[in-house]
């Protein structure tokens, strides 16, 4: 008993960070169709959103809050990520609509891009870059609308551009003057440290469980929920699977697929930064954090058919719980006297390197049986 | 007019450095006759370019050493060491490319480089088909002995072997069982090759072993396959790389794997550097096992740290890696003043036998290109250095590893034409 709720439980845990790293990608690649490879870097970019998070509330004013950073840090982490990814979506994924090689090639790009920005760029001032995107990208559509259909409306977005950098700028050196570890650009891995609370271990039934991996599967049971019924009960969720299944329909009908669009990639973007928040307690947080990520974020994603949260779900907790039960040798504990060839194959396999081989192999394997993964998807990507 | 002559002075001081003509000044320092160019290959940039910087720094500070000590002399004449700065990358192709761009282009007598034993195995064929000469400064697995490359890092015997010792008969968890954790690498699976012999001659028993490939922070299934092996603590050996070891320890101390509960861990892979960028409150109470550690109470080791920290500022710390750079820039420079040229070969012979007063203690250049060190087991500190427990005698350097199963009974020896690189006990 105490080994299968062990075993389910490192299962759960591995799928649960597999699951929050590809929602995001759930999203873009399964409903909107976009390759996007600068995955793992929005993802990345959640990341290091948690240990600037980190150090600002080590600040004399904050501090009293520390212990909360890390919940302040999951809605920041979203928006800095989501903000990025419509700014990506803005400048070069709209213009690559329907060409998936120029995509992935772009992205590829921008995913190197974005590693070497965080390497070569201060983080304070990385932070005042993306509030200025943030405030240069929403402030016009907050004017009202006298202002938005006058002539002038451009001097306004050009002006309100101005502000935004101005007060990225402002926002960059008070940063970088207040914490010093932010002032200086780092190829450096930096380390997030959890708040007390969360590190150590809990008993439940005679089996012990790690803090952060419970964080984890709490973080990751409240994106799948929220996005959920995001998708299922707003408006915009309706129009988004609208547009999913008929563009064309959708737009003669009078939805606005460019919003559509932006909202659904900044939604995936802004998930990815939630998962970096989760990767972050796991391990330390370095340019590459997110390339660790991606192949299995498309893995998962592919596996549980593209398009479809339910396949998401299970595709990442099936490969969970495969990797536990392959490379943890569970086989073993569960029959030790099993005859001799076949403990030893179990045994070979039992290593993360071979147990990663072997669920690559039984995924390919899958594959051959169903190509388009456990819920083929049904809409505007099979018809066309 | 006091003024005036100083700016004059280096004025000429640095027109003597452009043009590179010699004029027989005088003997004083910051003066000298001639220059000499040699090259510096670590990667700047890319994932190995945290560590592989930080020698960087060390070798510009001994080079600058020698210079403000008056450079090196020889056949009378004094020289003025230059440095040119090469990127490996983090690309092993590019090491060599870089490698065969400062030998046939820059001309240089000597390459201080290399980090991974990747990028070794990528320059060694350049250095031998040129008979060219690499100084590598790296602990690694040994299995190798090139006439062309002089290794100043612990070979296994000079770091694991001494650790798995004391780990099995003098720590907290003595006569426990083994669990070998590493990165799917040369390096670890071949070290792990050498405890697991070691292990049996002890008597003890290695439980377990497992490899995360490289880029991979997944530690559950690790940590159940260790609570299964050794569910009343004992002994784990991690040779586990760069930020893998972040993982590993923040996730094995929410696992309740830690010190306290029996579960000691020595590690290869983390000194003073790494500590730092872990977090120390991960490692208290576990182990490390280098050459030099920046706790060591000697002169020349305070000094060592004290100048590095001048010069590179006041948060930076000095590890065994750097140590190992920053000797093999002053054993080269005694090997060239002894043979009284620059010349590859004969600077290679005056090479072996040179001894010199290191930050660790005293080093020898041995005949296989190796080093004799002093190997020394740290336990982890809350301030983020080790509390040093032990400290062996001077060890010799094994090129060819006498537990390997593969090895046994070899040795290098490039003093005797007819030993080379790998003979016969």
């Amino acid at each position: 008993m105490e080994l299968l709720l062990d075993s389910l439980f490192n299962g759960v845990a591995i799928g649960s960070v597999l699951l929050v790293a590809a929602l995001g990608l759930a999203i873009v690649f399964g409903l909107m169709g976009v390759i996007n490879l600068a995955h793992g870097e929005l993802m990345m970019l959640g990341a290091y959103t948690t240990y600037v998070t980190q150090l600002i509330f080590k600040l004399p004013i904050l501090k009293p809050f520390y212990n909360s950073y890390i919940i302040v840090s999951i809605f920041l982490a979203f928006i800095v990520s989501g903000v990025v990814g419509i700014l990506l979506e803005k400048t070069i994924i709209r213009k690559l609509y329907g060409s998936p090689l120029e995509t992935l090639l772009a992205t590829w790009g921008v995913s190197l891009i974005l590693q070497q920005f965080v390497r070569s760029v201060p983080l304070a001032y990385g932070t005042g870059l993306v509030l200025s995107l943030l405030i240069g990208l929403f402030l016009p559509s907050t004017f009202p609308s006298k202002i938005k259909e006058s002539i002038n409306f451009k001097y306004f977005k050009f002006s309100s551009w101005i502000f935004a950098a101005l007060t990225g700028v402002l926002t960059g050196s008070v940063i970088s003057s207040s914490v010093s570890k932010l002032s200086r650009a780092s190829a450096r891995n930096v380390d997030v440290t959890a708040p007390s609370w969360m590190r150590g271990q809990i008993e439940i039934i005679g089996t012990t469980f790690p803090k952060t991996r419970l964080m984890i599967i709490v973080i990751t049971l409240i994106s799948v929920i929220a996005i959920t019924l995001f998708l299922n009960q707003s408006a915009w969720g309706m129009r988004i699977r609208a547009v999913t299944q008929n563009r064309q329909m959708s737009d003669c009908l009078g939805i606005s697929t460019e919003k559509v669009d932006i909202i659904t990639f900044g939604i995936g973007s802004g998930l990815a930064g939630v998962a970096g928040v989760a990767v972050s307690l796991l391990g330390s947080v370095g340019p590459n954090v997110g390339g660790n990520y991606i192949v299995g974020c498309f893995m998962v994603v592919v596996l549980g058919g593209v398009g479809n949260l339910l396949g998401t779900v299970l595709a990442s907790f099936g490969i969970g719980i495969m990797t536990d039960l392959i490379g943890a040798g569970r086989l073993l504990s569960i029959w030790p006297d099993m005859p001799l060839p076949l403990s030893n194959t179990i045994n070979f396999f039992a290593t993360t390197s071979m147990a990663r081989v072997m669920i690559f192999a039984l995924i390919v394997i899958f594959l051959q049986f169903k190509p388009t993964g456990l819920f083929p998807q049904k809409g505007r990507m099979v018809e066309n | 007019m006091r003024i005036s002559r100083r700016i004059l002075a280096g004025l000429a001081t640095a027109s003597l450095a452009v043009t590179a003509t010699s004029c027989g000044g005088g003997g004083t320092s910051g003066s000298f006759d001639d220059t000499v160019t040699v090259g510096i290959l670590h990667s700047l940039s890319g994932t190995m370019a945290i560590s592989e910087s930080t020698l960087v720094d060390t070798e510009k500070m001994a080079i600058e050493e020698i210079n403000a000590a008056g450079g090196v002399t020889v056949g009378g004449k004094s020289y003025k060491i230059e440095y040119i700065v090469e990127d490996g990358a983090s690309d092993w192709p590019t090491f060599a490319e870089k490698s065969k761009k400062l030998i046939d282009q820059d001309g240089v007598p000597v390459v201080f480089g290399g980090w991974t034993s990747a990028s070794r195995k990528a320059m060694l064929p350049v250095y031998e088909s040129k008979d060219a000469f690499l100084y590598y400064p790296i602990q690694y697995e040994a299995q190798e002995c090139s006439n062309n490359i002089f290794y100043t890092g612990a070979t296994p015997n000079q770091q694991s072997e001494p650790a798995t010792d004391f780990m099995y008969k003098r720590s907290p968890a003595a006569g426990g069982d083994f669990f070998l954790v590493g990165s799917d690498y040369v390096f670890p699976r071949t070290s792990n090759t050498i405890t697991k012999a070691q292990v049996k001659q002890l008597g003890g028993k290695v439980v377990g072993e497992d490899y995360l490939p490289l880029g991979n922070t997944e530690v559950a299934p690790i940590i159940s396959k260790i609570k299964k092996a050794l569910p009343e603590g004992g002994i784990i050996i991690n040779t586990l790389n760069g930020d893998q070891n972040v993982a590993f320890f923040k996730q094995i101390q929410d696992a309740g794997i830690t010190p306290s509960s029996g579960y000691y861990v020595m590690n290869y892979s983390i000194a003073e550097e790494e500590i730092s960028t872990i977090g120390p409150e991960f490692l208290e109470g576990h182990y490390g096992a280098w050459n030099y550690m920046m706790s060591i109470d000697t002169p020349a080791s305070k000094k060592f740290a004290a100048s590095f920290k001048k010069r590179w500022g006041s948060d930076r710390v000095v590890a065994d890696p750097q140590e190992s750079a920053y000797n093999m820039v002053y054993l080269w420079k005694q090997a060239v003043e002894d043979a009284g040229t620059f010349d590859d070969n004969a600077v290679r012979e005056a090479l072996v036998g040179q001894k010199f007063d290191a930050p660790q203690g005293p080093v020898e250049v041995m005949p296989n290109h190796h080093l004799s060190q002093t190997v020394r087991i740290g336990e982890i500190n809350a301030e983020g250095g080790f509390t040093i427990l032990e400290e062996t005698g001077v060890v010799l350097p094994q090129a060819w590893n006498q537990k390997h199963p593969s090895s046994k009974g070899f040795a290098c020896d490039w003093t005797d034409p007819s030993k080379g690189e790998k003979y016969k006990l």
